[in-house]
């Protein structure tokens, strides 16, 4: 199949592909942009691994072709050290024992991201909830919905 | 595992989208992906061609229309979710898209790709039909049509739009005075596809029940209405007795199947349970 360009911002900067259409985004952040930090796990969009911003929402980059991104804005774990409440963000994860293996952390903190500024005034179901599209096989969530609920709690 | 193969194009004119439809018989459309795309990368789909309508300026709007809400077949689930026309005027609508899957897959699934795509367990293909709504189909030989939803939905993920058509609006009745809805639906987990729903609409007038149109779920290959238990409630006082009496009536008629995530038997029950309790709460917000 003929490839075609695609210019796309990823964090903040640049980036510049020749891809065929059936590329995903999160293909296309891993392989020809070398961002590992998203992961892939299903590749049917339920297990939330592969979610990353695109023009500022949670989306899965698994169901997404990077043709379809061109003009885009792409947020991947790697660029939230830009966001204004990554360290809070890091530190609450940290605190509460947030992760074990950590494959599905980066979608995790991605989701997290979008859902803060909702969050305010949530009880622990509705922070379930907005959870609930990320899988983790390790902590059993306790220790992410303690973190999530620090947060939510501490930023409102 | 990866899609195979396809080639791609993204029109910029709905004229332009047709065209290409028309051309290829092969040719899918994609909206949100969020359903094509899982089954593209299980290798279960393999269209020749993708016809992205996502570069489409016009299919995204949300405004009133004759005395209901109509919606753009593009709009996202999430911006119809948060829409405070919808919520105000479908508020059975606005339940049934906070239920789908999970906010990640609501900010790129469309209202108009769920209808198409008319999985027998989606919330959206159901709730069209209990709400008694419809959609705008075009195509470029024929130009524009209007289809209802007792007419739209044909089989398993078949509905009437023919191949060379692109489903552009959908179009949902108001709720009138008297009348109540209720959204049900058993999963195994949040987000996760139901494993059987129903949607109910009640006009309630001089204490009973005038009018009753009931959708389900995971009962059959398509959503189906479920006309004995719309003829059981229809005349009565919708007490919990005759709640009780619509969900037998839908256990008897329903002919559900059964798989690993719950068996036929399973389903049956669940589908009077459901109707039962979809009847008492249409019937408290109708008289509310």
């Amino acid at each position: 199949m003929a490839k075609s360009v695609v210019s796309l911002s990823v964090n903040g900067s640049p980036a510049d592909g020749l891809v065929e259409p059936r590329k995903t985004l999160a293909d296309f952040l891993r392989d020809e942009l070398e961002l590992t930090g998203t992961k892939l796990g299903c590749e049917q969009g339920v297990c939330g691994a592969c979610t990353v911003l695109l023009d500022g929402q949670a989306v899965r980059s698994c169901l997404l072709f990077a043709v379809q991104c061109q003009g885009s804005e792409v947020t991947t774990v790697e660029g939230l050290a830009a966001e204004p409440e990554f360290d809070r963000m890091r530190q609450a994860f940290s605190d509460n024992h947030a992760l074990q293996c950590g494959f599905c952390t980066p979608g995790m903190l991605i989701t997290t991201t979008a859902l803060l500024p909702m969050l305010s005034g949530a009880d622990e179901a509705e922070i379930r909830e907005g959870l609930s599209g990320n899988i983790c096989r390790c902590t059993g969530y306790q220790g992410i919905v303690e973190a999530v609920t620090e947060l939510a709690r501490d930023g409102s | 595992m990866k899609p195979p193969p396809f080639e791609y194009i993204a029109p910029s004119s709905l004229e332009e989208a047709l065209a290409a439809i028309a051309a290829d018989g092969e040719a899918k459309v994609l909206a949100g992906g969020q359903s094509l795309v899982p089954l593209m990368n299980l290798r279960l789909a393999a269209p020749e061609q993708l016809v992205d309508l996502n570069a489409l300026d016009g299919l995204d709007t949300i405004g009133e229309a004759d005395g209901g809400v109509s919606i753009g077949a593009m709009t996202r689930q999430s911006a119809a979710e948060q829409s405070a026309l919808v919520q105000e005027r479908v508020p059975a609508l606005a339940e049934a898209l906070a239920r789908i899957g999970h906010f990640q897959v609501r900010n790129r699934g469309t209202v108009g790709g769920s209808i198409a795509h008319a999985d027998p367990v989606a919330e959206l293909p159901a709730t069209l039909l209990a709400l008694g709504g419809r959609v705008t189909a075009a195509s470029a030989a024929r130009g524009e049509r209007q289809i209802g939803a007792d007419d739209l939905f044909q089989g398993f993920f078949t509905t009437a739009l023919e191949a060379d058509e692109i489903l552009t609006e959908t179009w949902w009745p108001a709720l009138a005075a008297g009348s109540g809805w209720s959204v049900q639906e058993v999963v195994r987990r949040t987000g996760d596809f139901a494993l059987v729903s129903a949607v109910t609409l009640l006009r309630v007038d001089g204490g009973s029940v005038a009018d009753a149109r009931i959708a389900m779920g995971g009962v059959a290959a398509r959503p189906t209405r479920v006309t004995t238990a719309e003829e059981a409630i229809t005349g009565q006082a919708p007490s919990e007795d005759a709640a009780r009496a619509a969900g037998d009536a839908a256990r008897a008629s329903v002919n559900p199947t059964g798989d690993v995530h719950g068996s036929a038997e399973y389903r049956r029950e669940v589908a009077g349970v459901l109707v039962e309790r979809s009847i008492i709460e249409a019937a408290g917000r109708a008289q509310g």
